[in-house]
C-alpha cells in the first residue's frame, strides 16, 4: 500500500510528464532528421516553419479536443464531433456558395451563427438524449455520428461545396499578429474554457458529476444541467473547428470533413491524461495531446511515408504513452476499491436517508 | 400496448420473458419491412432478394456475431473493420506470391485471433479501456494494410474465385453463396456457445457484473481475452469472406464498418452494457440494416446518404425502447 502510495504521488506530481516527453522527443526527432525543423521566418509580416504549421494544423483537433474533454470529464464521451464537424462545414459553405457576394462580412458572419445555431440544436439532441433520457453516451452520440454523415452529405446534396471567400477562408490560412488566426481562435476558446472551469467553480463540478453524478445531484448540483451543457459546448467547440477544416481547402466534402477526427480528440484527451473513466480532467493536457498527434501527422508525411500508414505510428504511440500511465491507473483502481469505496458508500447513503 | 401491459403485465401473455421484447420487435420491424417492400415493388417477392441481402452481408453478419461477444462482457471491438480489410489485404498479397490458398487461409486466419488477443491481454491486464486499447488496434490494422499495398490487388487464386463464384441453388435459379454457409455455421456456432457452454454463460455473467462474476470464482480475466480473440477470428473469417465476395484485397475496404456492426448488434436487442442479447437477434440487426440498403437500391429515386440517416434513426429507435422496457421493469 505504502508502496503504490509513493508511486502513485510520484506519477500525479508528473502528470503531464510523459507527454510532455513524448513531445519533446518527437521534436528532437524530428530535427536530427531534419535540421531545419524548427527554423521559423518572416514572410510578408507573418511567421512561417514546420512549428508553425503544426500549430494551425492543430486547431481544429485542439478545438475539438476541449469540447471532448469536458464531456470526458463528465463520464460521457461525444462521437459525434466529427458528423458535426462535417455539418456545420457543409451548412456554412452552402449558405455562402448560393450568396451573390461570397466575400461580404455579412454572408459569411451569417452562414457562421446558421451553422452553429444548428450545430447548437445538435448538440443540445445529444445532451437530451444522454441527460434526460438517461442512454449510455457512447450509444447517444453514436446515432448522431452515424446520421450526421448522412445529415451532411444531404446538405451539400452529395457534391463537394467550392466556395471562393477570403473572410472565411480566413478562418483556417488567415494570419493575425504574424500568427495563424486558427491557432488564435483555438487558443482563445482554450483560455475561455480553462476560465470558466478554473477560474469558477463549474469545472470542480463537472469533476463532481463526472466522479459521481447521482452523488453529486444529491450534494445539490445539477447534475443534468451539467451533462447537458458539456455535449453543447463540445458541439459547438466542433462547429467551429468544422469551419477551419473547410476553411483550410476552401469547400464542404460531407464525407471526408471531420472523418476520425473524433478518435483524434479522444486519443489526444487520454494521452493528456484525462481518465476515460470521468471525474478528473486536464486542458493543458488535452492540447498536449492535440500537439503530440499533429507532431506526429507531420513527421510522418516529412518523412515520406503514406499518410494511412501513420495510423501505424499513431497505433505505436498510444499504446506507448497507455501503458506507461497503465501503472498509475491500476494504483488508482486499487485504491479505490480497497480504501475508499465503503467509506464514500455509506455517507451517501446516510444523506438519502437524512431527508426522506 | 405498453399502457394496457403495465396493469396486466403478469397475466398478459405470461410466456414472453421481457428480454425477449427488444428481439421480437426486431422481428416485428423486419417483416413490416419486407412487408412494405413487397408491396412496393413486385420484383421484391422473389426469393432471391432474401437470398441477395445474405450473399451481401454475409462477412457482415460473421462480424456481428463476433461483436456480440465482445458487447455482451459490455465491451467494445472498433478494430473490426480494420482487422477485416487487413485479412483481405494479407490474403491478397500472399496470394499474389503464389502461395499455395491453404496455408494462405491458415496464416489469414491466425492475425486476426493474435490481435484480438493481444487487445484482450492490454485490457485485462493494464486496466486500458477496451475504447483505447481497440482504437489503437483499429489504427494499427489500418495502418498495416497501407504498408502492406497502397493499392488494390486483385485475387486470381482459382481456390478463391472457385468459392466466389459457387452457386448453390435449386433448380428456379434461385442460389445462395459458399459465404452464407459459412456466415450460418459460424452464427450456429455462436449460438450454441453462447446458450450451452460454460464459457458462453461465463460471457452473460461478466457483462451482468464483472464484480460479482469475480467474487463467484468464474475466470473473468481468461473470458474476456477470450471474446476479443473470438471477435478477432470472427473479423478474420469476415475479412476472408470479403474477399471471396470481391476478389481482392483494398486498404480502405470496410471502413466505417464497425459502425454497421455495433449499429446492427445494437437494433439486435443486445444491450451495449452487457449481460443480455442473442445471436439471433444479431442476426436479424443484420438483415434490417440489409433489407434497408436493399429498399433504397429499389425505390431508386433516394440516395446512398439515406442508409446513414435511417440507420441512425432505428438505432435512436431501438434504444429508446431499450430504455423504456429497463424503466418499466427495473
Amino acid at each position: 500500500m505504502n508502496d503504490t502510495a509513493a508511486r502513485l504521488r510520484a506519477v500525479t506530481g508528473h502528470r503531464l510528464f510523459w507527454p510532455a516527453l513524448v513531445l519533446v522527443l518527437m521534436l528532437v526527432a524530428n530535427t536530427v532528421y531534419r535540421p531545419g525543423f524548427l527554423a521559423v521566418e518572416v514572410k510578408d509580416g507573418h511567421l512561417y516553419g514546420t512549428p508553425i504549421d503544426i500549430l494551425r494544423l492543430s486547431a481544429p483537433l485542439i478545438l475539438v479536443a476541449l469540447g471532448m474533454t469536458l464531456v470526458i470529464a463528465t463520464g460521457g464521451i461525444d462521437l459525434s464531433v466529427g458528423s458535426l464537424c462535417a455539418i456545420s462545414g457543409a451548412i456554412a459553405c452552402l449558405y455562402i456558395s448560393k450568396a451573390p457576394d461570397q466575400n461580404s462580412l455579412s454572408t459569411v458572419f451569417t452562414a457562421l451563427a446558421l451553422a452553429l445555431g444548428v450545430a447548437l440544436v445538435l448538440g443540445m439532441w445529444n445532451g437530451v438524449l444522454v441527460a434526460v433520457i438517461g442512454i449510455q453516451p457512447i450509444i447517444a452520440t453514436l446515432i448522431l455520428m452515424v446520421a450526421g454523415r448522412g445529415v451532411a452529405q444531404l446538405v451539400t446534396e452529395g457534391q463537394i461545396i467550392t466556395i471562393n471567400s477570403g473572410p472565411y477562408r480566413a478562418i483556417g490560412l488567415g494570419h493575425f499578429l504574424t500568427l495563424p488566426l486558427a491557432i488564435l481562435i483555438a487558443l482563445a476558446a482554450a483560455l475561455l474554457v480553462a476560465a470558466f472551469t478554473r477560474r469558477t467553480a463549474l469545472g470542480l463540478i463537472v469533476e463532481s458529476v463526472g466522479g459521481n453524478a447521482e452523488a453529486s445531484r444529491l450534494a445539490g448540483i445539477r447534475s443534468g444541467r451539467i451533462i447537458f451543457l458539456v455535449y453543447v459546448v463540445s458541439a459547438a467547440c466542433a462547429a467551429v473547428a468544422g469551419f477551419m477544416m473547410t476553411a483550410n481547402v476552401s469547400s464542404a466534402d460531407g464525407n471526408a470533413a471531420g472523418l476520425w477526427v473524433e478518435l483524434d480528440a479522444i486519443l489526444a484527451v487520454v494521452i493528456g491524461g484525462t481518465s476515460l473513466a470521468g471525474g478528473r480532467f486536464s486542458l493543458s493536457g488535452t492540447i498536449l495531446g492535440a500537439l503530440i498527434i499533429q507532431t506526429l501527422t507531420t513527421t510522418v508525411y516529412a518523412m515520406n511515408i503514406s499518410p494511412q500508414t501513420s495510423l501505424l505510428f499513431k497505433a505505436v504511440v498510444v499504446i506507448a504513452v497507455c501503458l506507461i500511465q497503465a501503472p498509475a491507473f491500476r494504483a488508482r483502481f486499487a485504491r479505490r476499491r480497497s480504501g475508499p469505496t465503503p467509506g464514500p458508500a455509506a455517507p451517501q447513503r446516510e444523506k438519502e436517508q437524512v431527508p426522506a | 400496448m405498453s399502457s394496457t401491459s403495465l396493469t396486466s403485465g403478469r397475466a398478459w401473455r405470461p410466456t414472453l420473458p421481457r428480454r425477449h421484447v427488444p428481439v421480437l420487435a426486431t422481428l416485428v420491424l423486419l417483416l413490416v419491412m419486407y412487408g412494405i417492400g413487397v408491396s412496393q415493388y413486385r420484383a421484391f417477392s422473389n426469393v432471391q432478394v432474401v437470398f441477395n441481402v445474405f450473399i451481401d452481408n454475409g462477412f457482415l453478419l460473421v462480424v456481428a456475431v463476433g461483436m456480440t461477444f465482445v458487447i455482451l462482457t459490455g465491451g467494445i471491438d472498433l478494430s473490426v473493420g480494420s482487422v477485416v480489410a487487413m485479412t483481405a489485404m494479407v490474403s491478397a498479397a500472399m496470394l499474389r506470391d503464389g502461395l499455395p490458398a491453404g496455408l494462405v487461409l491458415v496464416v489469414a486466419l491466425l492475425i486476426g485471433p493474435t490481435l484480438g488477443f493481444l487487445m484482450g491481454c492490454a485490457i485485462h491486464f493494464f486496466e486500458i479501456q477496451p475504447f483505447i486499447v481497440t482504437l489503437a488496434g483499429m489504427f494499427f490494422a489500418r495502418g498495416m494494410c497501407t504498408f502492406i499495398s497502397g493499392g488494390s490487388i486483385p485475387i486470381t487464386d482459382g481456390f478463391w474465385t472457385a468459392m466466389s463464384q459457387e452457386r448453390i441453388g435449386n433448380p428456379a435459379g434461385n442460389f445462395v453463396s459458399i459465404s452464407v454457409l459459412i456466415a450460418f455455421a459460424v452464427v450456429l456456432v455462436a449460438a450454441y456457445v453462447l446458450a450451452y457452454t460454460r464459457f458462453g454463460r461465463n460471457v452473460y455473467a461478466i457483462g451482468g457484473n464483472p464484480q460479482s462474476a469475480l467474487l463467484m470464482g468464474l475466470p473473468v480475466g481468461r473470458t474476456r481475452i477470450a471474446v476479443y480473440t473470438v471477435s478477432g477470428l470472427c473479423s478474420a473469417i469476415g475479412g476472408i469472406l470479403l474477399s471471396f465476395y470481391t476478389l481482392s484485397g483494398a486498404p480502405l475496404i470496410a471502413v466505417g464498418m464497425e459502425l454497421d456492426v455495433i449499429a446492427a448488434v445494437v437494433i439486435g436487442g443486445t444491450v451495449l452494457t452487457g449481460g443480455s442479447g442473442y445471436v439471433f437477434g444479431t442476426v436479424l440487426g443484420v438483415l434490417v440494416l440489409g433489407v434497408i440498403q436493399t429498399l433504397i437500391t429499389f425505390d431508386g429515386t433516394l440516395n446512398s446518404w439515406w442508409t446513414k440517416i435511417v440507420i441512425g434513426g432505428l438505432l435512436f429507435a431501438f434504444i429508446l425502447l431499450q430504455r423504456l422496457i429497463g424503466i418499466r421493469f427495473k
